[in-house]
């Protein structure tokens, strides 16, 4: 794959919170960083989310949880899995208590970025994994 | 003093001296007010001190809304109860009641939240962070033991308010007269939801604003007690608002709510003196304070320029304050605990009428008991030892702190005449531009943050390695109870009079059509019939239209 492709990334919301400065923060920094953001409104389904990350064919996504709806990403990533998308790079940000990441990582989640993270090392993050990724898939 | 070239006055030597040792970088607040180093009576002088300042409980109410204030009557220890089922709200509550609060503040489920009953949403996301109430016999266990006329409640129910509605019949079922029913539709601002809280964004803007003048309308018969409509500056000044910004826009929907209810043929003194005002409380302490105190002025001067009101009792700007969330780390959480007891103190400095204080580990879970105790007993040391509260608002008369007033005021004034020319509240948060505002400013802060401009301590400075931090671990409900209420749920949908409740809810669906009816009022029959929360959140969005910020949106996000 071209190295020089930017980089699609599908932002959104899953479950019933519906706070949203966090991933419009992050949507603004990653658009900045040259890569191209799909923002969905809050309160997707996840078939929805698989749906629109086959149809606009993105690279990562990242899901914003800030009052559990995070509970809800082992059943994403199994319909990610089920959709032929297990390559998808999934990273989540927001509130997810400690005891809760580990379960989400074994699910197959690649990152949770907790408050207080510069945005700058969320960009780094999927920079390097998707360069991987890429270089893996050649 | 004779002068031969060498002595300088006071001020001109405090220059240069101030000139030659200081950092001579520019400072601003949040509301982007630009500091100065030194305030003098060059800056106020109380030449209008009449005008501007005045006596508390007078005109223009800078100094408080009442002449005693906390000599009177000190603020209310709000604090916020949800978790779990209707059994462990009741149990935390009636522990808080027995500690001294005299107010139930109910944080419903976010399956509430959005209108759903617990059948409608994925059972791991009941209970989690707020209680799960949806029927009579929830609120009934909810509520036990509790006298409804004895307490105040904070019903943070938003529209179309059918946890009210299930507590009013709970009322008549139990012989309290509603009249006696003291409290506040919490979450009745439905702009402050489309623009930054969609969480509790239930109903289309067209349709929200038709329920909230029916439940205007109706607390104002039967509720005389009953606050009907919270306005909210929190939401906002969580989503990224300027404290600036956050009075303003807050004060341009209390301006288009008022207008609402003027127009549709209500007298002002029937209903403003029971519109309130909530706040988020930053970091930037003057900033807070300053804000609180033009808020009072700036409310009572509008609702005379505006409607010509007088009524002493309806220019009073009342209010709630919360600590702020989004000013919480995760990193070194104990930290949080001074970050809150700052905040607390500003809102008590600004003259809140009542307060929430966070617990320290709301960055990272549902507050614990232990925590949540923390969080009140700072509230206690404030009120009770540090001698805060003794003498009526004490920053008067500081150079600074009445500039910073008459600045925030100006700010604020900036903000409601863009609104304006928009063509009101309404209008502008349709338009998109409140919102794109809120956003640029959210922007702004965190750009600051990144450059280490604005410092998070243990974030961008003072930073230690994770392992020293200690988190508590997240609370969750009971599974058990949570299978157990969807047993409940399932039992009382099969057990009640299914032709009662489809004819109440049919006669609510027709009462959209139909503005003779009052909707509200239709809604409490409806939750007399039977009718769960959900199923008159559905009848609702099925006529009014289903609430999505993103697409009913005009302009581009």
């Amino acid at each position: 794959m071209d190295s020089s492709l930017k980089i699609r990334v599908l932002l959104t919301k899953i479950g019933l919170d519906g706070h949203d400065r966090g991933y419009r923060l992050v949507a603004t920094a990653l658009r900045d960083a040259g890569m191209e953001v799909i923002l969905t409104g809050p309160w997707l389904k996840i078939e929805e989310v698989v749906s629109i990350a086959g149809q606009e064919d993105v690279e990562v996504i990242g899901i914003s949880s800030l009052s559990g709806d995070h509970l809800l990403i082992p059943k994403l990533m199994s319909s990610l899995r089920a959709a032929g998308m297990a390559d998808v790079l999934v990273i989540v940000g927001g509130i997810v208590p400690d005891d809760d990441v580990p379960p989400l990582e074994q699910s197959g989640v690649a990152r949770v970025f907790h408050p207080g993270t510069s945005l700058g090392e969320i960009i780094t993050f999927i920079q390097s994994r998707v360069a991987m990724q890429r270089l893996a898939r050649e | 003093m004779t002068n031969n070239g060498s002595k300088l006055d006071p001020a001109a030597q405090w220059q240069a001296e101030y000139a030659r040792t200081a950092d001579k970088r520019p400072r601003c607040n949040r509301s982007g007010i630009v500091l100065k180093p030194l305030y003098t009576p060059s800056d106020w002088d109380g030449s209008r001190y009449a005008e501007d300042v005045g006596y508390p409980g007078q005109e223009p109410y800078t100094r408080g809304i009442y002449p005693a204030m906390y000599r009177g009557r000190e603020w209310s220890r709000r604090m916020l109860i949800g978790l779990g089922t209707p059994e462990d709200f009741n149990r935390r509550q009636k522990k808080m009641l027995a500690t001294g609060t005299t107010a139930v503040n109910f944080i419903p489920c976010n399956s509430v939240f959005r209108g759903y009953d617990i059948d409608d949403v994925d059972p791991l996301l009941v209970g989690t962070c707020g209680t799960a109430v949806n029927t009579l016999e929830d609120m009934r266990i909810a509520m036990d033991g509790i006298e409804l006329g004895d307490v105040s409640l904070g019903m943070n129910d938003p529209s179309p308010f059918t946890l009210l509605a299930l507590i009013l019949v709970l009322a008549k079922e139990r012989g309290t007269p509603w009249e006696k029913l003291s409290g506040t539709s919490n979450q009745a601002d439905f702009i402050s939801h489309f623009v930054a809280n969609h969480m509790f964004y239930r109903l289309s803007l067209e349709g929200s604003r038709r329920v909230l003048l029916d439940h205007i309308v109706f607390t104002t018969k039967y509720m005389p007690r009953w606050n009907p409509l919270s306005i909210v500056g929190q939401h906002m000044q969580q989503a990224g608002a300027t404290p600036a910004q956050a009075l303003g826009f807050t004060l341009s929907s209390a301006l288009y709510y008022v207008d609402l209810c003027v127009k549709a043929g209500m007298d002002p003194d029937s209903f403003v003196h029971r519109f309130t005002f909530f706040f988020d409380i930053s970091m930037s302490f003057f900033e807070e304070v300053a804000k609180f105190r033009a808020g009072r002025r700036l409310w009572a001067r509008l609702l005379k320029e505006r409607f010509g009101i007088r009524n002493p009792v309806s220019l009073r700007f009342k209010f709630h304050a919360q600590t702020s969330g989004v000013d919480l780390t995760r990193q070194q959480p104990l930290n949080n605990i001074a970050r809150v007891a700052v905040q607390g103190l500003a809102a008590i400095l600004g003259g809140t009428q009542s307060l929430h204080t966070d617990a320290y580990d709301e960055a990272f879970a549902t507050p614990s008991p232990e925590t949540a105790r923390i969080a009140i007993q700072t509230q206690n040391i404030l009120s009770e030892e540090s001698g805060v509260a003794d003498v009526i608002d004490p920053l008067c008369g500081s150079y600074y702190i009445e500039t910073l007033t008459d600045e925030m005021e100006q700010k604020a004034r900036e903000v409601i005449s863009r609104v304006d020319q928009l063509g009101g509240m309404f209008e502008a948060a349709r338009a998109g531009y409140v919102q794109s505002e809120i956003g640029k400013s959210a922007n702004e802060f965190q750009a600051r943050v990144e450059k280490s401009q604005q410092t998070v301590v243990g974030v961008n400075k003072y930073q230690l390695p994770e392992e020293e931090c200690s988190r508590a671990a997240a609370q969750r409900p009971d599974p058990d109870l949570i299978a157990a209420q969807y047993d409940r749920l399932r039992r009382y949908k099969a057990g009640r009079s299914q032709i009662s409740v489809g004819n109440a809810l049919e006669y609510l669906a027709r009462a959209t059509d139909d503005k003779q009816i009052n909707l509200y009022e239709a809604l409490v029959k409806a939750a007399e019939a039977g009718a769960t929360h959900g199923e008159m959140v559905k009848t609702l969005r099925t006529k009014l239209g289903f609430g999505r910020p993103h697409d009913e949106i005009a302009g581009v996000l």
